[in-house]
Parts: structure tokens; sequence; C-alpha cells
């Protein structure tokens, strides 16, 4: 019956700290022995026990005054008072200051053996608690959020800040930046971080539709509606609401939603008891919400009351720098998910995906690696497996028509290798053409 | 691997077929010799007027002190009812791989719960308990197994659920499954 938990006797009487230390190594346990509180005390700051039985009375500090040093040493350690002369006043004050039982010697072996089991299984239950806090920890941990550039670590600092509070948040980026990422990192550095983050996609669901998913539903409110239903702020309770593509919400949701926010306490679809819910609010948008406020499609009370703090999530484009490392990341993270070695990507790979523009941003770019493994050879992923195709070029932060132009050139370039004879083919000019306009847009090959 | 050899030493009045058949089942258990002796001590120092009952810490310090021997494992058998400071009773207790352990019949007869004697019951019970310190004396600890005799009891009805034997892992332990069918 070996086992890990590690015993501390301390009584005066020498037998019987002989008659437990053997009893409790026959049954496995590591067993220390200690003739006062003050070696007692000693010992414990040496090392780590578990389970403590103490006798009351002892010469110099008694067993509960020893026990109240050892809960501020360890507070979670398992005390168990052990006295001759048990009296219900002691017993009050012994587990008033914290002790796990009170017994009287002598005890019968079955009491023992009960006693130690009880505290073990509060010993495994208490580790049990820790192990599953850590694995909520790191199931909510966002690794997803990798960036040694100043724009991300700004937005990573503004996360570690804005976290601990109970803030409304906006998250504003464009489409693929990440922002459900942001929201659960505050979420997951929150003091609600065991209570549930729960995601409500507006842009995806009818004004009826989202009403119903957002406050629930009784039985009957409505054809279909033929069970209640918790709503997401329900869910939320004690945690944290997601609401992504805020900017979509219909005028009368916004009303809804401004009440809710205000008075934490909303009715069902159908139903007529108010229910209360305590729950964070964070929103996600790639509009520009005060534009919207401005022309009136958005309510300016809903506006202020959502944006106590704004995170902006830099488009990729504007932190390359970050590329190399969230290919990394990626290459590692769908190799593991395809059971593959890691393969490598050759350096040509890493300086087209550097000057491309990602206008789907870092899902994009996670796509593209991902379709990479999946084609590739295996090996190492190259810059035929990546798509990087002419259209990519068109994105919507490209505006002129030279601007246009330049990446069009840049990028038949590039496809190939600048060659001038196979590029100016391909863009249909003469090479005089061409050199002129390397030449005008300040073109130059990559190292 | 042969264990070191036992010595069995019978204190009080023991019909001696039965502490021949017992010293042949020990030995069966843990294939090794066993040495019968029989003593007649006087126990009364380590009885405890206060608790009407035999002291076994005394008990066991007196057959390590007077009888323990390098290279063999010494088990005494009482009649008497053992007590140690902090428990109410026990039935035996050994040091943990030590050369010394100490057995009681006193809580082992039928007759003691207010039960028609039975001898072969007896038997069996004192088995189990001469087995079970002699593999704390070899150096086992409490095994959870159900039918394994170092399965701890704590009442007589807990021993009768467990068997005689060790199970696969205490024996694999110390290193005598081979000898086993």
């Amino acid at each position: 019956m070996s086992t890990n938990i590690n015993m501390l006797i301390v009584d005066d009487e020498e037998s019987v700290r002989d008659s437990l230390y053997n009893w409790f190594i026959e049954d496995g346990y590591e067993v220390g022995c200690a003739e006062n509180a003050s070696v007692a005390l000693n010992m414990l700051e040496k090392k780590d026990f578990d389970i403590i039985l103490a006798d009351i009375k002892m010469p110099g500090m008694d067993g509960l005054e020893m026990l109240k040093r050892i809960k501020t040493i360890k507070p979670s350690a398992i005390v168990i008072i052990m006295t001759a002369f048990a009296t219900v006043d002691t017993a009050v004050q012994a587990l008033k200051d914290g002790a796990f039982d009170y017994v009287t010697k002598p005890f019968d072996p079955d009491d023992l053996s009960h006693l130690i089991r009880n505290a073990s299984k509060q010993i495994a239950l208490a580790s049990e608690n820790e192990s599953l806090k850590s694995r909520i920890t790191n199931l909510e941990q966002v690794e997803d959020l990798i960036g040694s550039s100043e724009a991300m670590q700004q937005v990573l600092r503004e996360v570690q800040s804005v976290a601990p509070s109970n803030a409304s948040v906006i998250i504003t980026g464009e489409s693929g930046t990440g922002k459900e990422l942001i929201a659960r990192a505050i979420h997951a550095n929150s003091p609600r971080k065991f209570f549930p983050m729960v995601s409500v996609h507006c842009g995806a669901l009818s004004e009826s539709l989202l009403e119903s998913e957002l406050f629930g539903h009784e039985k009957g409110a409505f054809t279909g509606a033929v069970y209640n239903r918790k709503g997401r702020f329900e869910m939320a309770d004690n945690g944290t609401i997601f609401l992504d593509e805020i900017a979509t919400i219909s005028a009368k949701m916004q009303i809804e939603l401004l009440r809710v926010l205000e008075t934490k306490s909303f009715m069902r679809v159908g139903g007529n008891k108010l229910i209360n819910s305590d729950f964070r609010v964070i929103c996600a948008t790639n509009k520009d919400l005060k534009k919207m406020v401005d022309n009136g499609t958005f309510r300016e009370d809903l506006y202020y009351r959502l944006n106590v703090v704004n995170i902006l999530i830099p488009p990729l484009r504007e932190r390359v720098d970050d590329i190399p490392l969230l290919v990394d990341y990626f290459i590692r993270k769908y190799c593991n998910a395809m059971s593959r070695n890691i393969v490598s990507i050759e350096p040509a790979a890493i300086r087209k995906l550097k000057e491309f523009e990602f206008p789907g941003n870092v899902r994009e770019l996670e796509n593209m690696i991902e379709r990479a493994i999946v084609v590739g050879n295996g090996k190492e992923i190259r810059v035929k497996d990546l798509p990087l195709s002419q259209e990519s070029v068109v994105s919507s932060s490209v505006e002129s028509l030279d601007e246009l132009e330049k990446k069009h050139i840049q990028l038949i370039l590039n496809k190939y290798d600048w060659n001038i004879s196979r590029a100016s083919k391909a863009l249909q000019v003469d090479r005089v053409t061409l050199y002129n306009k390397i030449k005008k847009f300040d073109l130059k090959q990559p190292d | 691997m042969k264990l070191p050899g036992i010595t069995l030493i019978a204190i009080g009045y023991f019909e001696r077929k039965m502490l021949d058949a017992l010293a042949d089942e020990v030995s069966n258990e843990y294939h090794t010799d066993v040495y019968l002796r029989e003593e007649f001590k006087d126990l009364s120092p380590f009885f405890d007027p206060a608790r009407k009952q035999y002291n076994g810490n005394a008990l066991l310090k007196e057959i390590e002190s007077q009888y323990a021997l390098e290279n063999r494992k010494t088990i005494a058998l009482v009649t008497v009812d053992l007590f140690i400071p902090i428990l109410t009773y026990i039935f035996g207790q050994a040091y943990l791989n030590g050369r010394t352990g100490i057995a009681s019949m006193y809580r082992l007869s039928n007759e003691r719960y207010g039960l028609p004697r039975n001898d072969e019951l007896l038997f069996d019970r004192c088995v189990k308990e001469l087995v079970h310190e002699l593999g704390h004396a070899y150096g086992l600890i409490h095994c959870r197994t159900l039918r394994c005799v170092m399965l701890s009891s704590t009442y007589v009805e807990d021993i009768d659920q467990k068997s005689m034997h060790l199970c696969m892992e205490c024996q694999k332990i110390l290193g005598i499954h081979d000898h086993k069918k």
C-alpha cells in the first residue's frame, strides 16, 4: 500500500511516537517524529508534511498553539489533534483553529485507519483540485498569441493590464488578426478564468435568433421552442461573454444589449422571470464603431458602455517580423496534429511570405502553412508549396494603381527569380519597359 | 532466492501439534526453515493494570533484545491481549525490515466474540497473523490486494476475508514467486 503521503507525529511520549511510527510505516507512509512543537515546526520548514498528528498537551508550546503556527506555514496541512483527556472546549477550539479532526487516545485501530483514509482523501481532493485548476489554466492559456514585434508586444501589454479588471473591452482589427484569441487571453488572465467564456458570433444570426441565443427562451415561446433553454448571458454567469462582430447587431438588439449591460439582468424570450447574471463583456469588430456612431448606425450610449478599453490588433502586414515565429509555430502545430516529423521551411519561402500582403492576416498564413504541409514533400516547405498567387496582391490595403502595379511587378519578378526576360514575357511588356518600371518603383532583388 | 530462516517462539501453553502445523504453514509460505521454540516466559512485567492489557511495544523490544538473531526472523506467539499506547488493541506487530515480530492469539478465537469454538478457523487466523507480521519483518508493507495476507486488518472479520498467502506482487518483492506453482 505505498503512498506519497508524508506524516509527522508530534508527541512528547516516546512510546506514542514509536507506536504510531511503526503503525504508519507498515502502511507505506513516510513518517517523521518530533518530541515537541518547536522541533516539529523546524521540521516543517525543511520538509513538506501532508498530515500532522499532534498531541494537545506537550511541554512548552501546546498542540493548539502549534496548530495555529502550522496553519501559517502550510495552510493546506492536515492537522489531527490527539488528546488523552478530551473536553468539548478544546475540541471546539481545535476545529475552529483549522484542525482536520480531534481524537482521543487510545484509538480503536479501525478509527485510526478511517481517520487517515479520510485525511488522505482530503489530500487527494485538494491535489486533484489543484491539478484541475492548472489544467484549466493550461487549456485557457492562449499559446497562439505569438509575436515579438513591438506592435504585438503592445497588444499583449494591454491584455495584461486590462485582464484583472472587470472593464468592458472592444477589440478592433481586420478579419483574421486573432480577435477571439485576444478575448480568450483577457479571460484566461482574469479572476473569472475558472468560469466559462461564452462566445457569440452576432453576425451569423438573425435578430430573432440572436435574441433567443443571448437571452434564452422558455418552452413554447415560439414555434420550435420545445424546451426551456438558457441564454448565453446566463451561461456566462461569473465568466465572460464574447460578442464577435458586434457592429452587425440591429438597432433593436442594441437597445436590448444596453439594458442588459446596465442592469445585468434580463428575461428569457417568452419568460416573465428576471434572471441575474454576473458577466464581463468583451466585443470584437472589424468595423470602425466610432464612424458608425457618427453616422447614426450604432448607438452612442452602447458604444461608450462597451468601449471602456479599446485594443487594436495590427494587421499581419504591419508586423512582418512576426511571420517567421508564426510560421514556426504553425509548422509545429500542424506537424504534431498530422503526426508528421517537423518540417523546415526554405529561407526563400520565408522571404516570399514576408512580402505577401496577407489580406486574411494570421488566419490566412495559418491556412497557407497547413496546406503547404499537406501538399509538400514532407521535408521542407518550398516557395512552390505556398499559394502566393497573383490575385493575392489585390488586397484591401492597396488603393492606388501605382501601388498595385508596383506590387504586381514585384510579385512576378519574384516568381521568375528576377529573370527579366521571363518576367517581361509574363507581364507582356518589353525588357526596357520592365527595367524602367524597376527603376521607377525602386524594386530590389531579395538577397 | 532463499529468505532468512524463521524462529517461532511460542510463549505460553499451546498444543504441540498445532505449533508444528503452524510452523509448517509458515515454512511453506516463505520457503525457508522454521525453528520452533517453546518458552514459558513471565509476561507480567508487560502488563498494564490501567488497561488490563499487555504492552506490545515493550514486549517486542524484549523479544528483540533476548531472542533476535542475525540473519533470522524471530516471531513470538502469545496468548495475551496486546496493546500499543495509541491503539486500543493490536493483533500483532513487527519491526519493518527488522528481525522481530509478535502476534497474539487473544482476539483470534471465536469464543472472544460469543461464538462457538472453531479450532480450524482459529488456526487459519493464527497462520495469517504470523505470516503477516513476518511479511513486515521481511520488509513488506500493507498490500491493497484484497486476498493478500499483507492486507491490513483491524477486525477479526477482516482477517477472515483474506487468504493465508502472499499475492504475486508481494512474492515478487521478496523474490520467492518462482517457488510457487
